[in-house]
């Protein structure tokens, strides 16, 4: 594991910054159509995610969290209402190759080696080969996983496969990065490492992070702003800064800590999502 | 070694135990015509005896066959037409060459089905309906149209192997190409990749899992059309002609040689299949 080297982006004042927002969502809906039943799966949300900020969206199954970050990867098409993405649409952003996307599962190509998955997209965006050598090694390194890169995604346990995957997002240096629930399905202590990790990896690049999950002490732990959906239609219940000094695994048993986590889990109440 | 022993092991009852059914069989079966050709009180054993070497026996015993075998393989010059390597070579350039031209055709017209939609819903449901009609019913037409336009030889009888083997490859190749799961070709998505770079980088990779057991298939049914070819013309050379000279001229050992080298062609064929997917496999770190 790499210890985080500088601090780009300031932790606990996310919105200092006079930069324009990296996400703007303004009444944003989207509605989908199963089998001529009408799904709300996103109802009017708007939104801003400032740069450098990590942004979790958290909230029951079908609140449309992800949804909504597939919206902005240009994965679903917005129904109604305006999203922006570095102000284009998301489509120009994808093309712009301006965010790196974490799924739920690592979707490693399984012919490749682990090095040759991070230099996937390097492949396709056409860099050199030299170039993606070294990119390839970078950020196996950042995931502390460089001497698995000659190994095959089945030779390595779920939770180093899924760092691979984080490499393979971060290999061509996007400012923004998209992960749906990547911790989901690891066992809690995986998780725990991995949540840290990710911390300090997002404090040394700076970058932007929007990333679901549906885990309480993950969105405490790694954001700098929550946003609380509910289901049945999906939407926004409430936006929480959060404001923690040091984060590391004790972090979670300080009162600070204790009062992010109730707070979501009275706006989860209020949502109706415990019903 | 022991392991080796432990595998050889089943194969080798299974052979025993086929061995003395054959024996057993050639006795039975060969019984009749050996007490018609004995002399008058011939003792009981020699006549038994006596079915295990006759000329044109009804089932001729496996030592019969073998002998016959390394009669034709070993005992004539490669280019004689009573060499049976000399017909094996002939079956085999047809089943070859039918099968290139299946594998060639078979991946196109999947690439076509897969990226085509209209291909998809015009081509696939005359594929499958096309192995509804009998090769022996198609062979002989095949085989005359061609003859008539020019095309003799070596020709005719590919295009009828290459008509059998290419629908596994087909089946197979279609649904390799499709096999990806969404997160995976999503991932392509948020990259940008042109049609191209998800063909190339996901979906022929991913297809070839499906595609060598296919090959399999396609290698074996491409020895049985050219044998199949080889029946309704009065074919020359090839393992067909030898079981069709051989049927007509009650030359059982003939014929039983020629099935033996049909099979051994297809186990060669298939350990063909098996290097080039080895090598596949390695460079795939074990796992294809």
């Amino acid at each position: 594991m790499v210890e985080a080297a500088t601090a780009k982006a300031p932790i606990g004042t996310p919105f200092a910054a006079p930069m324009p927002p990296v996400v703007v969502a303004d009444h944003l809906s989207v509605v989908f159509d199963a089998g001529g039943q009408r799904v709300v799966a996103l109802d009017d949300v708007s939104l801003d995610i400032a740069r450098g900020s990590f942004v979790s969206l958290i909230g029951p199954s079908g609140c449309g969290k992800t949804t909504l970050l597939r919206a902005i990867a240009d994965l679903e098409r917005p129904t109604s209402g305006r999203l922006t993405v570095n102000a284009m649409t998301p489509e120009q952003a994808r093309r712009a190759r301006a965010y790196g996307y974490v799924f739920q599962a690592p979707a490693l190509y399984p012919w490749r080696t682990v090095e040759r998955n991070v230099m996937l997209p390097l492949e396709i965006m056409g860099m050199a080969a030299a170039e993606r050598i070294s990119r390839a090694d970078r950020y196996l390194g950042l995931v502390g996983l460089t001497e698995f890169r000659r190994r095959f995604p089945w030779q390595l346990s779920g939770g180093m496969q899924q760092r691979v995957s984080i490499a393979r997002a971060l290999s061509f240096e996007p400012a923004l990065l998209l992960m749906d629930e990547p911790f989901g399905a690891l066992d809690e202590i995986t998780r725990d490492g991995l949540n840290l990790h990710l911390h300090r990896l997002w404090r040394s690049t700076g970058m932007t992070v929007v990333f679901v999950t549906h885990s309480i002490p993950e969105a405490v732990f790694l954001s700098t702003r929550i946003v609380v959906m509910s289901p049945q239609p999906g939407k926004v219940v409430d936006v929480i800064d959060v404001d923690l000094a040091d984060r590391d695994l004790d972090v979670r048993e300080t009162p600070a800590f204790l009062r992010v986590a109730h707070r979501i889990r009275e706006a989860l109440r209020a949502g109706h999502s415990y019903d | 070694m022991t392991r080796t022993l432990r595998h050889a092991g089943p194969v080798l009852t299974v052979l025993a135990v086929v061995l003395v059914v054959w024996y057993l069989g050639a006795a039975w079966l060969n019984f009749d015509r050996a007490r018609d050709l004995a002399d008058d009180g011939a003792a009981w054993r020699d006549v038994l005896a006596s079915t295990m070497r006759q000329d044109r026996p009804l089932l001729p015993a496996p030592h019969q066959v073998v002998a016959e075998l390394f009669d034709t393989v070993f005992l004539h010059a490669v280019d004689s037409p009573k060499s049976l390597i000399h017909h094996a070579a002939v079956t085999a350039s047809a089943a070859g060459l039918g099968f290139l031209i299946a594998l060639a055709l078979g991946v196109s017209v999947s690439v076509g089905i897969v990226h085509v939609r209209s291909l998809d819903r015009s081509l696939m449901l005359w594929i499958i309906a096309s192995q509804t009609v009998p090769v022996l019913a198609i062979a002989p037409m095949v085989v005359v149209v061609l003859g008539n336009i020019g095309f003799t030889g070596l020709l005719p009888k590919s295009l009828i192997a290459g008509y059998l083997s290419f629908f596994p490859i087909v089946t197979g190749m279609v649904k390799g190409l499709r096999s990806p799961d969404p997160m995976q070709r999503d991932l392509m998505h948020t990259y940008s990749a042109s049609g191209m770079q998800v063909f190339a980088k996901l979906r022929w990779p991913a297809s070839m899992t499906f595609l060598f057991p296919s090959l399999k298939v396609a290698a074996t049914l491409s020895l049985v059309g050219a044998i199949v070819a080889e029946l309704p013309i009065g074919a020359q050379a090839g393992l067909g002609a030898r079981l069709l000279s051989g049927s007509y001229y009650g030359q059982t050992l003939q014929i039983w040689a020629a099935l033996f080298m049909a099979s051994l062609l297809a186990l060669l064929a298939i350990a063909a299949v098996d290097v080039t997917q080895s090598a596949l496999v390695r460079r795939r770190g074990g796992r294809l």
